[in-house]
C-alpha cells in the first residue's frame, strides 16, 4: 500500500461535506459528526448560516417519544372540538427543513427505525390511538454522536441513511474557510451524472467493499453537490474524488491492493487527484495515465478513516472473511427508555401513565357523560378498561458478559467452550431479550471480542477464530470489564459477568511480568467491580480447584463456581439459573 | 414516496420471484425478506402493491367484505352493488398503537355524535390482501403476539365496554428485516411461508443501472412510471392467469415423493414445511403458465420454502441455503 503524499485532512473534508450537504440536504439525507468539541460547534453553526433562512432546524431531544416524533391525538383539541384532532409530531414539523440530534450515539433503535422510515418515505404515517394520517415530512438529519468506544455510535439504521460520515475527533484546530457566500448554481443546474461518473462511483465502491445501493446514489448525488458548489454545469473529475471520499470511503470494509501491479495499467496512481501526472513520483518506468477510476480509487483509499483501517487489518489478520460491513454494524441497543404504554392496573411495580390513560378515556367521555347524565359535566370519567401502565426496557435488559481467560495451554478449549455458551444463550436469546458480549485476556492485554449483541449471525462472525495462549493479564481484563459494565449501565441495563479463569493473574497492567503486582492489581479492579453492583460469577475450570480464583470471587463479591470439566451447555445452564436468581432477588 | 415498478427493480430475483408467487396463492403465507441495509427490500415489497389483481367487494363496505360471505361481517350492507377494487396493500408503520391495528371506538362518532361505533383498524383494511411490516424486528412485541394470534385464527376480535365485534382478518404478512439487529422470533418466523435473503449485486453493470433507474425515477416519477407500466400490467396478467390456473394443476406423485424426501434429508421441522413447498411449487408452476410440476419448479422454490425452518444446530455454521442445495445435489444430483 503506498502512503498518500499528504495525509488526508480530516477538517476540510468535514467542512466540505456541511457545504455539500447545506446545498442539497434533503437528497443527501445527512451528516453525521462524530466527536464533540467546538470544530463540531462551529460546523454546526456553519450548517445553520449555509442553510436558507427560512428553512426549519429544530434540534430533537434524545429522549423523545413516540407522541412528539409522530404525532398523535391531541386530546384537549379533540375533546373541545368533538372530533379527532391531530398534533402533529416532530417530523411533521420539521417537513422542508433539518432535525439536529444531540447525543446521537444513545439514540434508541426504536426512534432511529422511526425516523429512518420518515427519511425513507419523505412522509410520517401515523397510526396512532385513533388517528390515521398521513403528514409530509422531508427532512435532512444531523446526527452528533459524542460517543467515545467504538461501539458507541448512533444506530446504522440512520447512519446508512445519511451521505456523510465525518470523524471530528482527530481535528485540533479551528481554522474553518469561511463560507463562500451564495452557491453558485443550485443543484438541479447541474446535469445529471452519466455513465462514466455512475461506472466510476459503481468500481470504486466495489473496490472499497460498499455494497449498499444507498451508498452508491449518494455519492452520485454528493458528486452533483459538489459540481454545484464549484459552479460547474455538469459533475466533473474533481467532483467524483469529493463523493468518493466523503461518501464512499467512510463505508470502506476493504482496501483494494494498488501495489500489486500486475500491468501498467494498474499501478499506483498518484494519490492527490488534483495534480496533473507525476510530478512528485520518482517512477523509472513513466506509466500510462492512471485511469478516472484509479484515480478517484486512490484519492478514496487515502480517506479511508484509520479506525476503520485497523478494523480491516484486524479482520485480514483475524482471517475473519467478513465481506460484509460487519465491522461498522452495531446491534440494536435496547436502552432503559419507557417503551409506551399497554393496558393494565397500576400495581406491583407498574406506574400508571397518566397520558396515556386519558388519552384512551378521551373518545368515551361524551358517551359516559350521557350514560350518566349531566350532574357532573365538567369531570373526565376514567374507567378501569382506560387504565394504562408504563413499560420499561430494563426489566429484561441482561447483558451477559463472558470474560475469558484465554491464557496458557488450555486457553483454546475454555475459548471454544465459552463461545458454544455465548451461542446457546443467542439461540434462546428471542426468550430473554438478553446480549451477551465477550472479552479475552491473554499475553500482554485484553480485547472486546464480541460487542454486547443479541444477534447469533453477528457473534458466529466474530467469534470465528479465536486467539489464545501466552500469560495471564487478568488486571486488563478486568479493566476491559469495568469499561464495558460502565457502557452497559450507562443504557439502563443490567451487566452481568461470567469470569472463566482460575485466578492465577501474572502479567501486569503494564505488560510485565510478576506474580504480586499483578495480583494486587487485580485484585483493586475487582474490589471497583463489586462496588458497581455488578452480579456474576466466576467459573474456575482449571482442573483442579485453585483458591485464587475463591479469593477473587469474594472479592468481586460473586458466586464462585469450581467446574473442571465445563462444557458449553452446563455453563449456558449455570449462567441461566444464576441470572434467574439475580432477578428474581 | 411513490413506488417504485415492480419490474424496474435490477436483479433480486428471488425476491421477486417468492413475492409473485405469494401473490399467487396467498394461502402459501407471505415472505420474509431478511438483507442487509440498502439491498432495496422494502422498494420491491412496496411495488408488490401495483401487481394485484383486483377483487370483488360489497360497494360500501369498511371490511372488504366478499360478496360470497356476507353473512361473516359485521356490518348491514343495504347495498346490492359488487365493486372491483384493488386487493389491499397495508403498510404497518412502526409506532402504530394497538387500537390502530385491531380497530377501536371511533373517535368522530363518539366525541360529536357520543355513539358507539366501531372504526376497523390495519387488520380489517388488509383483509383479503397484503400486510407489509418493515423492519419487523423492530416491531413491539405485544404487537408480534396480536398479528400471531390473529394469522393463526383468521379473525378480529375486539371487545370493550359494550363495543363488541368479530371480523375476518386474512392477510398474507410481507416481512422484511436485518438478521443483524437481532433474531426474529420462531413463532413469527414459521408464520411466513417463504423466506428469501437479498444482497445488493455485485456485478457492476447491474449496479450502474440501480443508479440510473433511481435516478430517472427522483427526476419523474411519473414519467418513469409510464415507462414501466406495460412490463408492470404484464406481470399482473401474469398474476391473475397464475391464480385461475392455480386449481388446476396437476401435481404427480413423483414429486410428492421428492417432496417429502427433501423435507427429510435437510431436517426442516413439520409438516408445515412440506405443505409450504408443494403449494410453492404449484404456484410457480401457474405462474409460469405450465399445467405439471416437475422437478425443476420444486428444486427452484426449495431454498425459499426450507431455509428458514431447518432445524437451529448451534454448533454448525453451514448456512441454510447451503445445506439445502447441498441436499439437493444428493437427492436429485
Amino acid at each position: 500500500m503506498t502512503a498518500p503524499d499528504a495525509a488526508p485532512d480530516p477538517l476540510s473534508h468535514a467542512v466540505t461535506a456541511i457545504d455539500l450537504f447545506a446545498c442539497d440536504p434533503h437528497g443527501l439525507g445527512g451528516i453525521w459528526l462524530r466527536g464533540a468539541g467546538p470544530v463540531r460547534d462551529a460546523l454546526v453553526e456553519r450548517l445553520k448560516d449555509a442553510l436558507p433562512s427560512d428553512m426549519p432546524v429544530r434540534r430533537m431531544p434524545g429522549t423523545i417519544d413516540d407522541d412528539r416524533l409522530l404525532g398523535g391525538l391531541d386530546i384537549s383539541a379533540s375533546l373541545h372540538a368533538g372530533k379527532p384532532v391531530l398534533q402533529s409530531g416532530l417530523l411533521a414539523e420539521t417537513h422542508g427543513g433539518v432535525i439536529i440530534a444531540p447525543m446521537a450515539e444513545r439514540l434508541s433503535e426504536t426512534i432511529a427505525g422511526r425516523i429512518g422510515q420518515a427519511l425513507d418515505w419523505r412522509a410520517v404515517q401515523v397510526e396512532r390511538d385513533g388517528i390515521a394520517a398521513e403528514t409530509e415530512a422531508t427532512i435532512g438529519l444531523v446526527l452528533l454522536d459524542d460517543g467515545r468506544g467504538a461501539e458507541e455510535k448512533p444506530p446504522w439504521s440512520l447512519t446508512e441513511r445519511m451521505a456523510f460520515h465525518c470523524d471530528l475527533s482527530a481535528i485540533d484546530t479551528l481554522a474553518l474557510p469561511s463560507l463562500s457566500g451564495k452557491n453558485a448554481h443550485t443543484i438541479s443546474e447541474v446535469a445529471e451524472p452519466d455513465d462514466a461518473v455512475l461506472r466510476t462511483l459503481a468500481g470504486t465502491a466495489m473496490a472499497l467493499g460498499v455494497h449498499s445501493a444507498r451508498a452508491l446514489l449518494f455519492a452520485a448525488r454528493a458528486a452533483r453537490a459538489s459540481a454545484a458548489l464549484a459552479g460547474r454545469a455538469t459533475i466533473a473529475d474533481a467532483d467524483i474524488v469529493t463523493a468518493a471520499q466523503l461518501v464512499l470511503a467512510p463505508r470502506a470494509t476493504q482496501i483494494p491492493a494498488t501495489d500489486e501491479p500486475q500491468d501498467s495499467e494498474s499501478e499506483p496512481p498518484p494519490p492527490d487527484p488534483e495534480s496533473d501526472g507525476h510530478d512528485g513520483d520518482a517512477d523509472e518506468q513513466q506509466p500510462d495515465p492512471p485511469s478516472l477510476e484509479d484515480m478517484v480509487l486512490a484519492a478514496a483509499a487515502a480517506s479511508v478513516p484509520a479506525d476503520i483501517l485497523s478494523k480491516i487489518a484486524d479482520d485480514v489478520q483475524r482471517g475473519g472473511a467478513s465481506g460484509g460491513a460487519a465491522g461498522q454494524r452495531r446491534t440494536s441497543k435496547l436502552r432503559g427508555r419507557p417503551l409506551g404504554a399497554r393496558p393494565g392496573i397500576p400495581s406491583g411495580g407498574a406506574r400508571l401513565a397518566l397520558i396515556d390513560t386519558l388519552r384512551a378515556a378521551a373518545p368515551w367521555q361524551t358517551l359516559r357523560r350521557a350514560e350518566e347524565g349531566e350532574d357532573a359535566p365538567r369531570r373526565i370519567r376514567i374507567r378501569r378498561p382506560d387504565l394504562r401502565v408504563r413499560r420499561f426496557e430494563e426489566r429484561t435488559g441482561i447483558v451477559t458478559i463472558f470474560a475469558v481467560d484465554a491464557s496458557g495451554s488450555s486457553a483454546l478449549a475454555r475459548l471454544a467452550e465459552a463461545k458454544g455458551a455465548v451461542e446457546l444463550m443467542l439461540a434462546q436469546a428471542y426468550v430473554k431479550r438478553a446480549e451477551v458480549a465477550m472479552i479475552a485476556f491473554r499475553g500482554e492485554g485484553a480485547e472486546l471480542l464480541l460487542p454486547p449483541t443479541r444477534s447469533l449471525t453477528r457473534a458466529r462472525r466474530a467469534l470465528a477464530e479465536l486467539p489464545g495462549g501466552g500469560g495471564t493479564p487478568l488486571a486488563a481484563g478486568l479493566d476491559m470489564v469495568c469499561e464495558l459494565v460502565e457502557m452497559v449501565q450507562g443504557r439502563g441495563r443490567t451487566p452481568f459477568l461470567v469470569l472463566l479463569t482460575d485466578g492465577k493473574a501474572n502479567v501486569g497492567r503494564d505488560g510485565a511480568p510478576g506474580r504480586a503486582q499483578a495480583r494486587d492489581e487485580s485484585m483493586a479492579v475487582a474490589k471497583r467491580i463489586a462496588a458497581m453492583g455488578v452480579s456474576g460469577v466466576v467459573v474456575d475450570i482449571s482442573p483442579r480447584a485453585q483458591p485464587e480464583a475463591a479469593d477473587l470471587a469474594e472479592a468481586l463479591r460473586m458466586e464462585y463456581l469450581a467446574l473442571p470439566r465445563a462444557d458449553a451447555a452446563t455453563l449456558h445452564d449455570v449462567v441461566d439459573s444464576l441470572q434467574d436468581q439475580a432477578v428474581a432477588a | 414516496m411513490s413506488v417504485f415498478p415492480f419490474s424496474a427493480i435490477v436483479g433480486q430475483d428471488e425476491m421477486k420471484q417468492a413475492l409473485l408467487i405469494s401473490a399467487v396463492d396467498p394461502r402459501i403465507g407471505g415472505v420474509m425478506v431478511f438483507g442487509d441495509r440498502g439491498t432495496g427490500k422494502s422498494t420491491a415489497a412496496r411495488a408488490l402493491s401495483a401487481l394485484l389483481p383486483p377483487m370483488r367487494i360489497v360497494e360500501g363496505s369498511r371490511f372488504n367484505c366478499d360478496p360470497d360471505h356476507r353473512e361473516d361481517y359485521p356490518e348491514e350492507l343495504t347495498s346490492k352493488r359488487v365493486r372491483r377494487v384493488p386487493v389491499p396493500f397495508v403498510d404497518l408503520p412502526l409506532g402504530a398503537t394497538e387500537d390502530r391495528v385491531v380497530g377501536a371506538l371511533d373517535l368522530e362518532r363518539a366525541l360529536g355524535k357520543g355513539e358507539k361505533a366501531f372504526e376497523p383498524g390495519l387488520l380489517a383494511r388488509a383483509h383479503r390482501g397484503f400486510l407489509y411490516i418493515d423492519e419487523i424486528n423492530l416491531l413491539e412485541d405485544h404487537l408480534v403476539d396480536l398479528l400471531l394470534d390473529v394469522a393463526t385464527s383468521g379473525e378480529n376480535l375486539v371487545e370493550r365496554e359494550g363495543l363488541s365485534v368479530r371480523h375476518p382478518a386474512r392477510f398474507v404478512l410481507i416481512g422484511s428485516g436485518n438478521p443483524e439487529e437481532g433474531e426474529l422470533r420462531p413463532q413469527l418466523l414459521d408464520r411466513f411461508g417463504l423466506s428469501v435473503e437479498v444482497k445488493t449485486p455485485d456485478d457492476i453493470e447491474q449496479r450502474i443501472e440501480i443508479m440510473r433507474r433511481c435516478d430517472a425515477q427522483e427526476r419523474d416519477a411519473d414519467a418513469f412510471a409510464e415507462e414501466w407500466k406495460a412490463a408492470d400490467t404484464n406481470i399482473l396478467r401474469q398474476i391473475a392467469r397464475g391464480q385461475k390456473a392455480l386449481d388446476k394443476i396437476d401435481v404427480p406423485e413423483a414429486i410428492l415423493t421428492d417432496a417429502a424426501e427433501l423435507c427429510v434429508a435437510v431436517g426442516a421441522d413439520g409438516l408445515r414445511g412440506e405443505l409450504t413447498l408443494m403449494r410453492a411449487s404449484k404456484a410457480l408452476t401457474a405462474l409460469q403458465g405450465k399445467r405439471k410440476v416437475r422437478r425443476e419448479h420444486l428444486i427452484a422454490v426449495a431454498p425459499m420454502a426450507l431455509r428458514h425452518r431447518l432445524r437451529r444446530d448451534v454448533l454448525d455454521e453451514t448456512g441454510s441455503t447451503v445445506r439445502i442445495d447441498r441436499a439437493i445435489e444428493e437427492l436429485f444430483g
